[in-house]
């Protein structure tokens, strides 16, 4: 059963092959007896689960069953989760159990899904390796001396070890995209103000997006019907038809226009991985697809504004915690002064302090328009560029990392090192394109993504294309060797 | 640009953050490295060019002026440090 896709479970569900609470037994079942190798979870919620699924069970009985009904899913600790431990990965939050839910989640639990638990990731989101996590790194099943990527680690460690079939993630610079590339799993990126931000912790407000995660592109089409849509609790949520995006799936590919931007391929990139990914562009040329470079220009721009962007969001995001309404507050504050510099000296760790102080310092009077002004403008050439390169081809492909999998530890000493990870995934948060991560090969026995970006609300292409690539290929069933039965 | 340990400590205290002693140099070093790198846009020509806020240069939507809300306190401040008669507390700050 641990084996199965989301739409394989929802089969035998319907099917009466299994009970949603035996599908939950049995995944709370892996879950405790394997994570201690992944740590993937930081809240299991054992209770709600074994509820949901009775209820859901129920109304299957009843014939009132909907596509999701009963089918389970871990959350990112980044969502709020009423009644449940929401710690975004930080002591900050450590005791917060949250008031309400976010808006993503409600829509799951009205879907009559099976929520298992509370991902690990990178503290408030802000890591490529989830290794800034209170609760300790969360470890790629691939290789668990590596990290699994991040923000989203935890989520792409549960679904490559077989613990969860499905999970939600979020991606600010590539946080969804990363983490499924290094873990060898399916992740998308939806267009900014496609899901509802409410209820998901704030980390750079213009750039956050919310997005599924699992082991198959058709699974994702599942699960982004559920969670796209207009909330009026999101201002910048879009009021836009939400498409079937499992009718289109299997549409041809022939004729479709894909670029390859030439600075993707550049000196940054380990040869090994260029390699799977034009191996992959050549399977869709078998499909139909026409192939030809493209520019943008403006690439190398990215890191840069992206690292003065999200800061200076985050900064503003962050002053929300003071120790005073909810969250970490330090022991014995002498003044208010010191309640909040201890507060928050005490409950934020090394990186989301470092990016506080970045984004504090951006922002400061005499700086901005030196920092956050040009950011935004660099920020416009990088949208237009892809503008450009859209208005050409109907897709863009390339590499979602520069390299597969590092070692734990390698890269936390140089902040600047670890940025570069993002390289090819911060411009698509800049611009608020939608973008994928699909697994296309692996280089020494660790799994290689390959980035499919389209344009404004293209989700219904990206899925379509994926998933015909997952049918004429089989990367994405691997799995890595050390999961048990 | 290079910091100096007085700007790191300025910016902490900005940023109501309190840094340890034996932490200044580190982050010293590491803010400064981060500013070398975004300070990379300097060489760029952005003159004329819009900055943009918003992807999808959405505009703020509004919605009517009428109460939405329930009150929630009691539930809302069940996570609360420290509370009292439905007020927040904090340590003194008028003498």
């Amino acid at each position: 059963m641990f084996d199965k896709t989301l739409a394989e479970l929802a089969g035998g569900l319907a099917a009466g092959d299994f009970s949603s609470l035996e599908l939950t037994e049995s995944c709370l079942s892996r879950i405790k007896s394997q994570d201690a190798a992944y740590n993937s979870f930081i809240t299991v919620t054992e209770e709600l689960a074994l509820g949901q699924a009775r209820a859901a069970d129920s109304l299957r009985a009843a014939g009132k069953a909907g596509m999701f009904t009963g089918l389970p899913l871990a959350h990112k600790d980044i969502f709020c989760t009423q009644g449940v431990r929401t710690s975004c990965a930080s002591r900050m939050l450590d005791n917060f159990i949250a008031p309400y839910d976010a808006t993503l989640v409600r829509k799951f639990n009205e879907a009559g899904a099976v929520t298992l638990g509370k991902t690990n990731m990178d503290e408030f989101a802000m890591g490529s390796s989830n290794e800034s996590s209170f609760y300790g790194p969360s470890r790629n099943p691939w290789d668990t001396d590596r990290v699994p990527g991040g923000s989203s680690g935890g989520s792409a460690a549960a679904i490559a070890a077989r613990l969860v079939p499905a999970a939600t993630g979020t991606d600010t610079g590539g946080s969804i995209r990363q983490p499924a590339a290094l873990c060898g799993i399916t992740g998308l990126k939806p267009t900014y103000g496609r899901v509802s931000r409410y209820g998901m912790i704030a980390f750079a407000s213009s750039l956050d997006q919310a997005g599924p995660m699992a082991r198959t592109a058709e699974d994702a089409a599942l699960m982004l019907k559920v969670m796209a849509g207009f909330d009026p609790m999101d201002s910048t949520c879009v009021e836009q038809d939400v498409p079937d995006y499992s009718a289109s799936l299997n549409d041809s590919l022939e004729g479709l226009r894909i670029g390859l931007p030439k600075e993707y391929f550049a000196d940054n990139l380990n040869p090994a991985i260029a390699e799977q990914v034009q191996n992959a562009v050549r399977e869709f040329e078998k499909l139909g697809a026409t192939v030809k470079e493209i520019s943008l220009p403006n690439t190398a721009l990215a890191v840069p504004a992206y690292y003065i962007i999200a800061p200076a969001e985050a900064s503003t995001n962050l002053s929300r915690f003071d120790g005073v309404r909810y969250g970490y507050r330090c022991d014995n504050p002498v003044d208010l002064e010191d309640l909040y510099k201890r507060s928050r000296g005490e409950g934020f760790g090394d990186e989301v302090k470092r990016r506080i102080m970045v984004g504090t310092y951006a922002l400061s009077a005499g700086y901005y328009d030196a920092y956050y002004r040009k950011a935004q403008q660099a920020r416009r050439l990088i949208q237009q560029d892809f503008i450009q390169a859209l208005s050409e081809v109907d897709v863009i492909m390339g590499p979602t990392t520069p390299q597969p999998a590092f070692r734990i530890g390698e890269k936390t000493s140089d902040p600047v090192q670890m940025y570069m990870e993002d390289i090819y995934t911060l411009a698509l948060n800049l611009a608020g394109l939608p973008g994928m991560s699909v697994p296309c090969g692996q280089v020494q026995g660790l799994p290689v993504g390959l980035q499919i970006i389209g344009n404004y609300f293209a989700e219904a292409k990206l899925l379509n294309v994926a998933h015909r690539f997952q049918q004429a290929t089989d990367w994405h069933t691997q799995a890595p060797a050390s999961i048990k039965g | 640009m290079a910091l100096e340990r007085s700007d790191v400590e300025k910016i902490a205290h900005l940023a109501r953050l309190q840094i340890r002693e034996d932490e200044v140099p580190g982050y010293t070093q590491t803010l400064s490295d981060i500013l070398a790198l975004v300070d990379q846009l300097q060489a760029t020509d952005t003159t004329d060019v819009e900055p943009m806020a918003h992807p999808l240069d959405a505009v703020q939507r509004l919605r009517a002026d009428v109460v939405s809300e329930t009150n929630q306190r009691e539930q809302l401040q069940s996570v609360a440090p420290a509370v009292e008669n439905g007020l927040f507390l904090v340590p003194r700050v008028i003498e």
